[in-house]
């Protein structure tokens, strides 16, 4: 050990141990709550909570589907959007900023309609004006039908896309210039030292925000139920226009969601204390 | 301090009229010097004299408004030079270290070696372990940039310099941010790098470094070089004034 490392802590080990405890426990405990409340109506009364459960169970697994499917692709159009409005090129610098400005302003429930309702006109219209020049690139465009599974993926990717670029971009610039400095002088190219030393070290900072915005995300996926996805909040409603049961569906709908976010918060929190063990003893 | 086969006229480095401006400030006004292989300059002068700035310029840190640099032989300012191949050549050592915090000792000094000179690992670690002996702290490999007292650091950062195996170092003030403690050791191994006959400069204020080590000093103010000579007479016999005054508010 070097004079300027901390001494260790003279707490006993039995105090650390409950004290870590304490803090993991607490949360989880919420987490196991809700879960708890979810299994208690289903077996105190199985009519309508059980049915309910049941249905909604494609739901769950279409939710987390376009969660997590968006959330990959969001990472990279966030990544390359950063690193887009931090460029020394005009031209990408400014469709990066575009694109930014652009799409924060539009609300993402507009932005999934407009996806789902106005492209496949935007399609037809780009095909019939290729149809007399290039017919099979013109006919292309018109028979271009999205799924709309699809169209909600690439709704909420350009969507969310643009606010991680900027997270992406405040985490790359929040990196001390001088590391930047070290790493060309090192004869690093600028991509060299962006992938070795820049981006290793951004991304342990961005990482509460980004998991920030997975949770945001996957409450804001409810959205695409009305792009016809059967996600979990469809599913609500279709059973909940079908029976009536506006309270316990609803009910049932929220807790889930609640156990989803939450499960998805602890861990989060639990990557950044693993990522955070290389860097403070 | 004598120094072997350092008479060759070959020139490592060469400024001539230089001129720098970061919006109205004038950093560098028609700054001309050279810099010999195998000599050891070390550049004084008040904050803002423009010799960080100077020193930035030789491995294109920072671009000059005007004037020219040669690297080796090699012009900056042409637009077809490769500066990272000359940045390769060129070694800097920074007053705030700037280690690679996400990496241990060892993988900040192999980090450059593999993915720019396309060393293998095994390669790469061995030089650098050799460096670390060389800068006197082996031990200290896997240990990451936060566990090390800042000589250490330092050290360190020389050593991932040296591990590009350089022609010139470049140190911008590397004591000025440590601990009085912890200068010597640093200073130590600049020291040996200057007795083996590397090509160095140095933005110091430590005048026994200088004496020990330097073949000719140069004072900057405000941008220009006011004065440019061996260590014994910048410190016995100064000619200008603006020198006079410097010295006698550094020296005590």
């Amino acid at each position: 050990m070097t004079e300027q490392t901390r001494p260790l802590e003279e707490v006993p080990p039995q105090s650390r141990l409950l004290g870590r405890l304490a803090a993991v426990d607490r949360w989880w405990l919420l987490v196991l709550a809700a879960i708890g409340l979810i299994i208690l109506l289903i077996k105190a009364s199985p009519h309508p909570y059980a049915e309910i459960f049941n249905f909604l169970t494609d739901g769950i697994v279409m939710t987390l589907q376009i969660t997590l499917t968006s959330f990959i692709f969001i990472l990279i159009v966030g990544m390359f959007g950063g690193l887009g409005r931090l460029s020394r090129s005009w031209l990408i610098k400014g469709i990066a900023s575009l694109y930014v400005e652009v799409i924060r302003g539009i609300p993402l429930l507009v932005q999934l309609l407009f996806i789902w309702f106005a492209l496949p006109q935007i399609f037809e219209k780009i095909g019939n004006l290729l149809m007399p020049h290039w017919p099979n690139a013109g006919q292309w465009f018109i028979d271009l039908k999205l799924q709309p599974f699809t169209a909600a993926v690439l709704g909420i990717t350009i969507c969310y896309g643009a606010y991680m670029s900027e997270i992406f971009r405040a985490g790359i610039q929040s990196i001390h210039h001088g590391q930047m400095e070290a790493a060309r002088s090192l004869g690093m190219t600028y991509v060299q030292a962006m992938r070795y030393v820049i981006l290793p070290q951004a991304v342990r900072v961005i990482l509460p925000p980004v998991g920030n915005e997975f949770v945001t995300l996957l409450k804001d996926s409810s959205l695409v139920s009305v792009l016809a996805v059967a996600d979990l909040t469809r599913r609500g409603r279709e059973y909940m226009s079908r029976t009536f049961l506006s309270f316990e569906t609803w009910t049932m709908v929220a807790l889930i969601y609640l156990v989803l976010t939450l499960t998805f918060t602890r861990l989060t929190s639990a990557l950044e204390r693993r990522m955070s063990l290389g860097q403070r003893r | 301090m004598e120094k072997e086969g350092k008479g060759s006229s070959q020139k490592m480095i060469e400024i001539i009229n230089a001129c720098k401006s970061f919006g109205r400030v004038r950093a560098l006004i028609d700054v001309t010097m050279h810099v010999n292989r195998g000599e050891v300059v070390v550049i004084i002068g008040p904050s803002g004299s423009g010799k960080s700035t100077l020193l930035r310029c030789i491995n294109h840190l920072e671009v000059l408004d005007s004037g020219t640099i040669i690297v080796d032989g090699i012009p900056l300012t042409d637009e077809k030079t490769n500066i990272n191949a000359v940045r390769a050549e060129v070694g800097m050592v920074f007053q705030q270290f700037n280690l690679f915090p996400h990496l241990t000792a060892l993988e900040n000094i192999t980090l450059a070696q593999r993915v720019v000179r396309k060393r293998s690992k095994e390669e790469a670690e061995h030089i650098a372990y050799e460096l670390l002996k060389k800068v006197g702290i082996p031990e200290k490999a896997h240990a990451y940039p936060m566990q090390l007292s800042g000589g250490q650091q330092q050290r360190v950062a020389i050593a991932r310099a040296l591990a590009m195996q350089p022609k010139i170092m470049l140190f911008d003030e590397p004591t000025s941010a440590l601990d009085p403690e912890m200068i010597k050791e640093v200073l130590d191994v600049m020291l040996d790098l200057a007795r083996e006959g590397m090509t160095m400069v140095v933005v110091s204020h430590e005048m026994g470094f200088a004496r020990a080590a330097a073949d000719r000093i140069i004072f900057m103010d405000a941008g220009r070089i006011i004065e440019e000579t061996t260590p014994e007479e910048l410190f016995t016999a100064p000619k200008h004034e603006r020198t006079r005054q410097f010295l006698s508010k550094i020296l005590h």
